[in-house]
């Protein structure tokens, strides 16, 4: 969907609302005021937003690794074997994000659990399971301040 | 133990780790979301919405609010892009680049040799291909970041991608009701 194809209220709904979420009774009645539409209209709207896969949830980012551990971790899998070890991979709950890349290191994932032994058993199960390396990189430090994703609007 | 949230002074620990596991799938979409939840976790709303700001305050929870896959609204081409810098650059390196438009994330993360020397990681997002690595090289130019090794991983498949799940569900059903 392109972004020049949403309505005015859905652009504004993605892009100012990503960060500063109304901490209040009724958060969707506030950004109704803000928006000057109906508190209905808000929800429906990202209701749709979400149905259609635009929008993942409305809720928070945690930061990584103050509840609980996350690791990236990168495989550099033979090109005739990587659907199957990708899909290995994904089915894994702590695996929320599995990228291919293009690199020697093709396969990306970040391992999400509540401690570092259960991503050390993790990891080791996927080597184990694929006969592969796989690059342990957990975050060391975060320079970066999360506001969201700027959309440009062009 | 690796949580480090703190216990709240009326909420248990264990309540803290259900609201959190609750909030990972994402706020209900009706008139009032913490009253909602509040009745799912046997709090009440006012209870769920100071321990949301409190775990704002704590730095736990990093932003509250829409969650946009960007993917969906055009910016197909993602890039990591990652760098090879000086250990004692790279805290400074690392927060210049997290401070620039164009980039949305910038972590440091070891090196592992020899099959991997880089340990800055960025993410630059955009339209197309063309588009990111005009980015990246303006980027590399304007500040003589060409100096430093560099690669340039884009994303081809994209087999997963969703929020995290720090807190396992059984093992909270499990606490859960060892509390009672």
């Amino acid at each position: 969907m392109p972004l020049s194809q949403l309505s005015q209220t859905d652009q504004l709904l993605l892009n100012n609302f990503q960060h500063g979420f109304p901490l209040q009774e009724r958060p969707f009645a506030e950004i109704a005021r803000q928006l000057n539409v109906s508190e209905d209209y808000v929800i429906a709207s990202l209701q749709r937003l979400q149905a259609q896969g635009i929008i993942s949830r409305v809720g928070p980012v945690f930061y990584p690794n103050r509840i609980g551990n996350s690791t990236l971790a990168a495989m550099a899998v033979p090109e005739d074997r990587l659907d199957e070890v990708a899909e290995m991979v994904s089915a894994y709950d702590e695996v929320n994000h599995n990228y291919q890349r293009e690199h020697e290191y093709n396969l990306w994932f970040v391992v999400t659990a509540e401690n570092r032994q259960a991503i050390d058993r993790l990891l080791d199960d996927i080597a184990q399971r694929s006969g592969l390396d796989v690059l342990d990189l957990p975050m060391q430090e975060d320079y970066y301040i999360d506001l969201g994703f700027k959309l440009q609007w062009t | 133990m690796d949580m480090i949230v703190t216990p709240h002074p009326y909420l248990q620990q264990q309540q803290t780790r259900a609201l959190i596991h609750a909030l990972e799938q994402g706020l209900p979409l009706s008139p009032r979301p913490y009253d909602e939840l509040a009745k799912q976790l046997g709090m009440n709303e006012q209870q769920v919405m100071d321990e949301i700001a409190r775990l704002q305050d704590a730095g736990i929870i990093k932003r509250m609010g829409v969650v946009v896959r960007h993917r969906k609204l055009g910016y197909r081409a993602n890039a990591m892009v990652v760098w090879n810098i000086p250990d004692e650059m790279v805290s400074e390196v690392g927060c210049f680049m997290g401070s620039l438009p164009c980039v949305t994330l910038s972590y440091r993360r070891p090196r592992r040799l020899p099959q991997w020397p880089y340990n800055l990681f960025t993410m630059i997002h955009g339209a197309s291909r063309e588009q990111v690595l005009e980015k990246i090289n303006e980027l590399a130019d304007t500040y003589s970041l060409n100096r430093f090794n560099y690669k340039v991983l884009f994303s081809k498949t994209c087999y997963k991608q969703r929020g995290a799940h720090y807190v396992k569900d059984n093992k909270l059903k499990t606490k859960n009701e060892a509390i009672k």
